[in-house]
């Protein structure tokens, strides 16, 4: 069962032993049942969180709703709802939220190369597109590639269903949980999310290039946001990303393998 | 103005929500629009991957560092305890996230706790 963790064959998996499904369709089911667990729980938790900011900013639960729906990725739907509470302006709040998200895009650009295959109709990557947020991705990244192309967006779709069903939840569940939760719960809750990431790029890090990215990332990306909490994301990107690219070209390359693993 | 009838007005919200999805959804339309120019094996596409990767994690270590919102009321040692604690366990336990992640958000509610009752 993949329910508590992932298991060891699926982290030292290379193009040798991929898995194989019998179909399109049990790839979608494969990523549907992946995603149920630890990844759900914890996306479904920070969703408490946001359901909660929607009834503490005295809107209805039908909006907060309504913004996981259409705008599912968290740190843009927690800025929509702050600037909404400080009376921003369409323009302003179209500003801040394409700022905040604008990790999205070198993030869907990685991803598709593993998740096209020949025959599919261009409509489908831009609909499942839509599931492109941080869990989803770094699962995508580690599994898709070791697919038959058919299977790849299945499984990504399915992956994303079952994450983005599970935030509709509990953005609810938050709303109706507001105030009811004792402090030290909500911070447990909150802080469930960026030990995850932590530990699932600690988990997939394999590509030596992408090992120092994270490294280079993770040291600058505090400092650089004290500099400008509005440009230090993109720039930490840009920058750490460059150095790592560079730093693995420059550097010998005897621990290239896996390169499409 | 448009915007000026609508503000304030039943449907503000919603038209802020719209806006938002909007602005979320250009940047994975757009990356899907500029993937199928960049072939896979290239160098281009490894250092936008090397990008990406590089924002997450600086994206991650800023919201333990310097978070905003209720954890902002935290001790910073804190939750650097609870994240290396995050770690220590996930690696005991042959790399389960599941245990890991709890490991590191329980300690961080315990010593939260136990720093209000001493």
């Amino acid at each position: 069962m993949t329910i508590v963790n992932d298991p060891p064959e699926k982290s030292a998996m290379t193009p040798e032993n991929r898995q194989a499904f019998a179909s399109p369709r049990a790839a979608a089911l494969a990523g549907l049942r992946d995603a149920f667990g630890v990844p759900m729980l914890v996306l479904g938790a920070s969703y408490v969180g946001f359901g909660s900011l929607v009834h503490g900013a005295g809107l209805d639960v039908w909006l907060g709703l309504f913004s996981t729906f259409t705008g599912w990725a968290l740190p843009g739907q927690i800025v929509a709802i702050e600037l909404y509470s400080l009376g921003g302006s369409l323009v302003l709040v179209a500003a801040a939220v394409a700022m905040t998200n604008a990790r999205l895009l070198p993030m869907t650009v990685s991803l598709m190369p593993y998740l096209r295959a020949r025959g599919t109709p261009a409509w489908r990557y831009y609909l499942f597109s839509h599931y492109v947020a941080v869990t989803a991705w770094a699962a995508g990244m580690r599994i898709c590639p070791t697919l038959q192309p058919e299977h790849r967006l299945p499984y990504f779709a399915g992956f994303g269903t079952t994450l983005w069903s599970m935030c509709l939840v509990t953005t609810a569940l938050g709303f109706y949980l507001a105030g009811l939760l004792p402090g030290f719960v909500t911070l447990g809750l909150v802080f469930l999310n960026p030990i995850y990431f932590m530990l699932v790029f600690v988990a997939d890090a394999r590509h030596r290039g992408r090992i120092l990215a994270l490294m280079v990332g993770a040291l600058l990306g505090p400092p650089l946001h004290l500099v400008s909490p509005d440009w230090g994301l993109l720039i930490t990107g840009v920058l750490a990303g460059s150095i790592a690219f560079a730093a693995d070209l420059a550097l010998p390359r005897k621990t290239r393998e896996g390169r499409d693993a | 103005m448009l915007e000026q009838e609508l503000a304030g007005g039943p449907w503000w919200p919603y038209v802020l929500m719209t806006v938002g999805a909007l602005a979320t959804y250009f940047w994975r339309a757009l990356g899907v629009a500029l993937s199928g120019r960049i072939d896979a094996g290239s160098r281009l596409f490894e250092w936008v991957a090397c990008v990406a990767y590089a924002m997450l994690a600086g994206l991650i270590s800023r919201m333990i560092l310097l978070p905003n919102g209720p954890l902002a009321e935290t001790a910073t040692a804190d939750r650097v305890a609870g994240a290396a604690i995050a770690l220590a366990i996930f690696f005991l336990t042959r790399r389960n996230v599941g245990l890991g992640v709890a490991a590191g958000a329980g300690a961080l509610v315990l010593i939260t706790l136990g720093r209000t009752l001493f």
